[in-house]
């Protein structure tokens, strides 16, 4: 159990030095010519025009309030998931689908209103 | 228990891991893209360097490693660094959990852990991370944009996939991926019992078990930006989306994670729904590569088939379509096991 996450760990590690280690070989290998104009950002060949971080779309925010809302159901799904069939065999099925199926109605409402007010629109 | 001992075989594994990503999922994948790509536009693709142009993408790579590192002087320098090497470890880490086959009297997989697909989902959302951290950091408005839309539609693909995932995992009644493996042995000629077919003796399933299927595959060709859901890298809008101020090798590490994460998609889709390493005749290793290569070929294909989506169309097909849907299968399998 715990060995598993040794694992993880490890292999976050390992896999940022041998990402990094390609880096090192540029670094030791490829040519240096550097200018001011090298360093500008792409913007079609023109001298870029004020800075990229502006203020953005509101539109993004309402999305990802509306995925914060379904992914923590869709976590919640996980757990009972897993333990359906050893209720089923317990003669238990029947009472753990309907409480799954009102807890996935409710939050079915949800997405029905966010639907119905357009937060789910993009124009 | 020997921690040093088990943290040799970690950074063994990892490094074999690694390996296999870079010179299958990389370099193969990269070769397998354009050769079928030629191939579906009548040309050749590929094919001086080594037989049948096979060492191409190696070649490549010493053109990248020689290519000048320039970072943008108004970018995050820090955050600009770091998203590419986030990429690949986020793609490195949720290969833990994939399963290869049997081999020397185990299943060959670095850790079969408990809550493995949860990890698996996990990591396929820090990709995300690294994608908007890169957009955003190179402070180029095709960039950012690119890192934005990447953002809207992987939180919108997600739920989908999660959702997809859980049809299986009702049917097994276990997140390990191993255990969902073993759950679809047997059957007729070894492929009855895959999860796309339904349960034996519950033929009944085979509708969720194949629309979940379906479900799935388009929410990992979405959440690996491939077409016809490559928007944040749409090259014909945005350059190179977010990975326009990359050069050199940073770039080769955003395609490498980017391609492991495709060839992770499709071994898990194989786990999953097409019974992992089952199959007739041939040994489990072998079946868990032809049906890999065989999703990753399928990604290809629909690549040149289909145009890439606007946002509004890819933003309605999940919201209202894919994720009403994933909570009908969800409740349909349920209401078919009990």
């Amino acid at each position: 159990m715990l060995l598993d996450w040794l694992y993880v760990a490890v292999f976050a590690v390992v896999g940022i030095i041998m990402a990094a280690l390609p880096l090192a070989v540029v670094w030791l290998l490829a040519p240096r010519a550097d200018y001011p104009q090298k360093r500008l950002t792409y913007e079609s060949g023109v001298v870029p025009f004020g800075q990229a971080w502006a203020q953005f779309n509101i539109r993004y925010y309402l999305f990802a309030l509306v995925f914060v809302l379904f992914e923590v159901e869709v976590i919640y799904l996980f757990p009972w998931a897993v333990v359906f069939r050893e209720f089923i065999n317990r003669q238990l099925g029947g009472f753990v689908f309907v409480e799954a199926l009102l807890f996935i109605i409710i939050l079915g409402m949800g997405l029905i209103y966010a639907w119905r007010k357009g937060a789910l629109e993009w124009v | 228990m020997n921690w040093f001992l088990e943290i040799i075989k970690a950074v063994l594994a990892a490094l074999a891991v690694f390996t296999f990503l870079a010179v299958v999922g990389a370099m193969l994948g990269v070769y397998l893209e354009r050769k079928i790509s030629g191939w579906i536009q009548s040309r050749l693709g590929p094919k001086h360097v080594g037989p049948q142009g096979l060492l191409q993408t190696i070649a490549d790579t010493v053109k990248l490693l020689q290519k000048e590192n320039i970072v943008p002087s108004n970018a995050d320098a820090i955050t600009f660094n770091v998203a590419p090497l986030m990429a690949v470890v986020a793609a490195l880490l949720a290969w833990i959990i994939i399963p290869f086959g049997p081999a020397f009297g185990r299943v060959l997989v670095v850790r079969d852990i408990n809550i493995g697909l949860l990890f698996f989902i996990g990591m396929a959302s820090l990709i995300v991370i690294a994608i908007l951290l890169g957009g955003w950091s190179s402070n180029n408005k095709y960039a950012l944009l690119g890192g934005f839309r990447s953002a809207s539609q992987m939180i919108s693909y997600e739920i989908p996939l999660a959702l997809a995932v859980l049809v299986p995992v009702m049917m097994a009644g276990t997140l390990s991926t191993v255990g969902i493996v073993e759950a679809q042995r047997g059957g007729w000629w070894g492929i009855g019992n895959w999860f796309i077919f339904g349960l034996p003796g519950n033929r009944g399933l085979i509708v969720p078990g194949f629309l979940a299927f379906v479900v799935f595959l388009t929410a990992a060709t979405a959440e690996v930006n491939r077409v016809p859901f490559d928007l944040p890298e749409a090259d014909s809008e945005l350059v190179a989306g977010y990975f326009s101020e990359y050069t050199g090798m940073r770039f080769a590490l955003f395609q490498l994670g980017e391609y492991a994460e495709a060839f992770a998609m499709a071994a898990l889709t194989s786990v999953l729904f097409l019974g992992g390493w089952h199959g007739p005749g041939l040994p489990g290793i072998v079946w868990f590569f032809i049906k890999m290569f065989a999703l990753v070929f399928f990604l290809i294909w629909v690549r040149w088939t289909y145009p890439r989506l606007r946002l509004d169309q890819l933003l309605n097909l999940s919201w209202k379509g894919l994720v009403p849907l994933g909570f009908v299968l969800v409740l349909v399998t349920g209401w078919l096991l009990v």
